[in-house]
């Protein structure tokens, strides 16, 4: 009955965030109480420093991953090669930059363009040679990263151009650049979506595709562009993950992000089978998986024991997304009362 | 009618083929590379690679996947190490514990999928965090095994002598004898039958009668077991725990799968093809070592070779899905 | 009594099923004699595969009993069915293409030996059910390497293989030609000489007719009647299973008339032999501007593959289409929609609304698909659409932000004209746009079709009820069995004439 008449209301864009920001809510005021100095903030140089700030610094490459990944899961694939695909443009960037007669802005041209490529190459496999997503992205995610380590001779590269260190470490009106790089990025996804029917199509192609071609929408196009702003996504993540902490190690870029990136959709609220879409929503889930890293850091938990509850909070969510969870538990319950 | 017949044959007469041309070339091309101990070393090196693929096998002709196998296999192998030397249990009793925790974990997995719904490499995906967590719970560093068990019997006493250098490792006849088993458990019993069932298509399977959400939990449970025994076998082969081991293995496996003719959708495969899978892998490795080319290459090379054979089960379905169903729609 | 009662294999008393919203089976009798085949036969939401789903335990049922062989029974899954002698053969050949024959026969019941599956004797028992069914073939081979025909055989096959004493065919002939569906029929004529009570389910009365000793009629999931097949006429037949009783039948009222006696209107589109094997048989069509033309026929009669074709979701294997006096041939809806069509299907929640969506999206979809990526139809322009439509066709919802699946059937189906009727199209193209939704919606929907022919478009209406064929129709194009086979105007147009041809006796006055 209640549920009967949430149903009814028309959905409003924000009524979508409400799970999400409740999580994050939650985490903040369990670092409030236990964490010392977890929203302490400071001007350093000019700088805004503090936990706070350095959760939004860091979960910078998820948040623009989690964009793309956002739009391809929207249309009911998924893009598995973003970390690979990270790496690839981390180590074009870095090998560039050592090299003077390349002009800067060409340096990010190029490895932006190479994940844009990845991403076409992803497009095609799946539109083209119809290959299910899934498989379709395991092939780069397998062989994405060699093709990184050939770039780099299998080498660990460093640099201290102070243009591309500024692009993971930069402060820009005492705000950190990531930051402001990923809020760039959402303004710009939303723009694409919302005043281009894309954002339209992506969803009507997700909720239902036979529907969808019998009004006349090319899933194809659709998916093809899907799937290479994932790649670009990938690439800007891959910079600011390469620029920050100033090398790049084509193993270790971008490991296993895109798991990040995809829970982060998830808990943003978009449906792994495809439809409606929550940019803010990811973004928000991308936030919540960063603060929660941080938090376990704060407790001393180790780093490589941090994804227990990562796992943990992937099958929480997607339970509670899942039809035939809900209906299980509603039948449990029943049979309780009665 | 012929052609249509021998369709579903194509990828596994192509992997027999890229598998003798690769054996082939290298014997061609380096003349100490046709020998017992390569042979030997092409199945010792790579047993934990095809323990792995074995399940992995099993769950893709499910029509599942299961991407929690590299992680199972540092789980386990640290929990051998760290119990054995640590705790001073007997290496055989942690061994079966390794065994009967990887099999719950797969079970835990495939109750998840099949009760609720939950898409598989979502499951798995969590399956693969939580195990390399869990693992660093264990013990945050590697760990080695001095255990007299390990040092004697496993590596001395179980290994084979084929000649005065060259024996054949416990690893790999841990290998075989499961490949044995696994090819029997596929084409002699009936939960075997239920898989390829399972796979090819699951509203059939349930509409014959077939014990589907028994089959489907089987098989992940099935698939946890054998990673659980890729991780004993990683202690074997490496006398060494390490909870970051063998990350990524998880692709190496569904690679091997899919070059061993196993379509990903599920339902149609071989064994047998799986163990030209793992023999491919191992071989490109050998022959990138012999070429003195870097690690990289590799990758790459499977990277390749796996879309390959992806467009090439895209062909062959597509074509045999033409000839079979004509207008059914209606 | 004792006599009537040994006769009788499966008697089914009372038996009720409800699923949320709809009361798919009411108090249904239904009785099945040994030595038998007996036709159930109904049209859409009879609560004819409700009633095969129920016997074989794939739904619980609500009410009511079930005696195989005068013992009680309550089969909860189809091998509880099975086990009990009830086998069941579905219309889309529900086995395992990649297994082999042999195994698809023996699947779950393997022979076995030392604890592994005896390969050999497999082949043995699949070889001996198949020739049950005159069938002789290498066991060994997939199953999808066989023709539909031969799968079905399988399928009937495996059926056979446990001692059935019932056996369900649900629709085993929608994808065979003639000779097979005569094989097939030789099959079940032996199977009743040794005794087998055999249900079967299918929209092809050539069939019925050939095959069936009894038939049994549903409608609306009630029972209708039972009736011996050689004392049932099939014009009978027909009006039982559509409702309308002949004796009722009257001239209706129609705003049609004088367009009916209008000069013939230019032709739009023309179909010239135009067809695809498998779905319908070539055919003639054509539909004028501002002229209602229907399609009548049976469910399963090609009414809906007709509209496939000449949307462009199936491609046409001959024949030729006219379009406004160019010659056209759609490559998919897309092409056909830039051509100035429009198709509403006769499944709307697969093939019509995108649910999640609002009203408003799903409104503006088609009009935005042809516009293209670039050129978003501005917000406030999707609005003022949206709010347009929503009065201009009375659609019941809270607010253009409402998403789609929390509206009614009747007002879904609103939705979807709206988004054909913002392209304007030349063409609209109707599929049982009235099925499922109120009696009210659907004289709106009427009043609607009317409105549009007045405003010259044209359009083709699908629709297995005859009476608003006859109110709203110019034309009528009669389909059986996947061909057409008749033509209806004017004047001729009556539910009784229509009836007349479906069931293929001459046109008795």
């Amino acid at each position: 009955m209640r549920a009967d008449r949430f149903q009814k209301q028309p959905a409003r864009w924000w009524s979508s965030l409400i799970w999400p920001l409740t999580g994050l809510a939650l985490l903040l005021l369990f670092n409030l109480f236990f964490t010392k100095g977890f929203f302490h903030l400071e001007i350093r140089d000019g700088h805004l420093y503090g936990s706070l700030v350095d959760i939004i610094n860091r979960g910078a490459p998820v948040m623009i991953l989690a964009l793309g990944m956002t739009l391809v899961i929207a249309t009911g694939g998924v893009d598995l090669s973003v970390g690979a695909v990270m790496a690839i443009a981390g180590t074009v960037a870095a090998e560039l930059i050592n090299n003077p007669k390349v002009p800067f802005p060409a340096v990010i041209l190029a490895a932006l363009a190479v994940a844009v490529a990845a991403g076409c190459w992803n497009g095609l496999l799946v539109t083209l040679f119809r290959v299910q997503p899934l498989v379709a992205t395991l092939v780069l995610m397998v062989g994405g990263r060699g093709v990184a380590q050939l770039i780099t001779n299998g080498q660990q590269i460093y640099f201290e151009d102070p243009r591309l260190v500024f692009v993971g470490n930069g402060h820009l009106l005492g705000l950190p650049f990531p930051a402001l790089l990923s809020l760039g990025m959402l303004l710009l996804t939303a723009v694409l979506t919302r005043k281009t029917a894309i954002g339209l199509f992506i969803e009507s192609v997700g909720d239902n595709q036979t529907a969808s071609a019998f009004a006349g929408v090319n899933a194809r196009t659709v998916k093809f562009l899907v799937y290479t702003f994932s790649g670009l996504c990938a690439g800007l993540a891959g910079l600011i993950d390469t620029s920050n902490i100033k090398s790049v190690d084509a193993n270790k870029i971008g490991l296993s992000l895109e798991l990040d990136a995809i829970l982060a959709v998830v808990v943003g609220g978009t449906a792994l089978t495809g439809g409606r879409f929550y940019l803010v929503g990811a973004i928000v889930g991308a936030l919540f998986i960063r603060t929660l890293t941080t938090t376990m850091y704060a407790l001393n938990v180790k780093s490589d024991v941090a994804p227990v509850p990562k796992a943990l909070a992937i099958i929480a969510v997607c339970l509670l997304q899942s039809p035939a969870f809900r209906r299980r538990v509603a039948g449990w319950w029943a049979a309780r009362k009665s | 009618m012929k052609p249509r017949i021998a369709s579903q044959y194509i990828p596994l007469l192509a992997t027999a083929v890229v598998l003798a041309t690769l054996y082939g070339a290298g014997c061609a091309s380096f003349h100490n590379f046709f020998s017992l101990r390569v042979l030997v070393n092409l199945f010792g090196g790579n047993a934990v690679l095809g323990v792995a693929a074995v399940g992995a096998t099993l769950v893709i002709l499910a029509g599942g996947i299961d991407l929690s196998v590299g992680s199972v296999i540092g789980f386990t192998s640290i929990l051998i190490a760290t119990l054995v030397e640590e705790h001073h249990v007997n290496p055989v009793l942690a061994i079966l514990l390794g065994l009967v925790l990887g099999a719950l974990f797969g079970a835990a997995m495939g109750c998840l999928i099949q009760w609720f719904e939950l898409p598989p490499f979502l499951v798995t995906l969590a399956g693969m965090f939580l195990a390399r967590g869990l693992a660093f719970v264990v013990r945050p560093d590697n760990l080695g095994i001095h255990h007299a068990f390990y040092a004697e019997r496993i590596n001395r006493d179980f290994a084979l002598p084929l000649n005065s250098q060259v024996s054949w490792p416990f690893a790999a006849t841990c290998f075989v004898t499961l490949f044995v088993g696994a090819l029997w458990l596929a084409h002699y019993t009936r939960f075997g039958r239920y898989i390829y069932a399972l796979g090819g298509d699951e509203t059939s399977a349930r509409l014959m009668g077939l014990p589907v959400a028994r089959t489907k939990i089987l098989t992940y449970t099935v698939a946890g077991l054998c990673s659980a025994l890729a991780g004993v076998v990683y202690t074997f082969t490496t006398q060494n725990g390490d909870p970051a081991a063998c990350v990524g293995k998880e692709l190496e496996a569904i690679a091997a799968v899919v070059i061993g003719g196993t379509l990903l959708s599920g339902g149609v495969g071989y064994m047998a093809g799986t163990a030209m899978g793992v023999l491919i892998l191992g071989l490109i490795q050998t022959l990138i070592t012999y070429q003195n080319l870097n690690s990289w290459w590799t990758v790459i090379v499977v990277g390749l070779l796996l879309l390959l054979f992806i467009l090439l089960q895209n062909v062959v379905s597509s074509l045999s899905g033409r000839l079979d169903s004509p207008g059914r729609h209606g | 009594m004792t006599l009537e009662a040994s006769a009788s294999l499966l008697e089914i008393r009372g038996l009720s099923k409800s699923f949320p919203g709809v009361k798919a089976l009411e108090g249904v009798d239904f009785t099945v004699r040994r030595g038998e085949v007996h036709a159930l036969m109904g049209e859409n939401g009879a609560g004819k595969s409700t009633l095969i789903k129920v016997l074989t335990g794939v739904y619980p049922r609500d009410g009511g009993t079930f005696r195989l062989d005068g013992v009680a029974i309550a089969p909860r899954s189809t091998k509880d069915a099975e086990s009990v002698g009830i086998s069941t053969v579905y219309q889309e050949v529900n086995l395992i293409p990649h297994l082999s024959v042999a195994e698809n026969i023996c699947l779950g019941r393997q022979p076995m030996r030392w604890g592994m599956i005896d390969w050999r004797a497999m082949a043995r028992r699949a070889e001996a059910a198949l020739a049950r069914v005159d069938l002789k073939l290498d066991v060994h081979q997939p199953l999808a390497s066989h023709s539909i025909a031969i799968q079905q055989l399988t399928a009937l096959a495996r059926a056979l293989d446990v001692e059935a004493k019932l056996l369900i065919l649900d629709e085993p002939t929608s994808s065979l030609d003639a000779k097979e569906v005569e094989e097939l029929f030789q099959v079940l004529r032996k199977l009743r000489a040794q005794g087998m009570g055999i249900v079967i389910v299918t929209h092809f009365l050539d069939q019925v007719y050939a095959i069936a000793d009894r038939i049994t009629v549903l409608r609306d999931g009630r029972l209708v009647g039972e009736y011996e097949t050689a004392k049932l006429p099939r014009v009978e037949l027909v009006s039982r299973m559509v409702g309308r009783e002949l004796t009722k039948m009257k001239a209706v009222e129609r705003g049609t008339e004088a367009a009916r006696h209008a000069p013939a209107p230019e032709v739009l589109l023309e179909l010239r032999q135009f067809g695809r094997p498998g779905s319908i048989a070539p055919l003639d069509l054509t539909v004028g501007q501002g002229e209602v033309v229907g399609l009548a026929g049976l469910l399963g009669s090609g009414r809906t593959e007709t509209a496939r074709i000449i949307f462009g979701i199936d491609r046409a294997r001959s024949g030729e289409m006219w379009l406004g006096g160019k010659k056209t041939a759609f490559r998919s809806p897309r092409h056909a929609i830039q051509e100035g069509l429009a198709f509403t299907p006769e499944n709307r929640k697969v093939e019509g609304v995108i649910p999640h969506l609002s009203v408003r999206e799903n409104i503006i979809l088609a009009l935005q698909a042809r516009a293209g990526l670039l050129r978003p139809i501005s917000r406030k322009r999707q609005g003022e659409i949206a709010d347009e439509f929503i009065k201009l066709l009375g659609i019941s919802t809270p607010g253009p932000e409402q998403a789609v699946m929390n509206l009614s059937g009747g007002n879904q189906q609103k939705v979807l004209l709206a988004r054909w009727l913002a392209m304007q199209p030349r063409l609209l193209i109707l599929d049982e746009p009235t099925r499922g939704i109120d009696v009210g919606a659907k004289a709106e929907i009427e009043k609607l079709v009317q409105s549009l022919r007045e405003k010259g478009m044209a359009i083709l209406f699908i629709s297995s009820e005859l009476e608003e064929v006859v109110r709203g129709c110019q034309r009528v194009v009669v389909l059986r069995d996947r061909a057409k086979v008749g033509e209806l105007a004017g004047d001729a147009i009556s539910e009784e004439a229509i009836l007349h041809t479906i069931a293929g006796s001459s046109h008795a006055r």
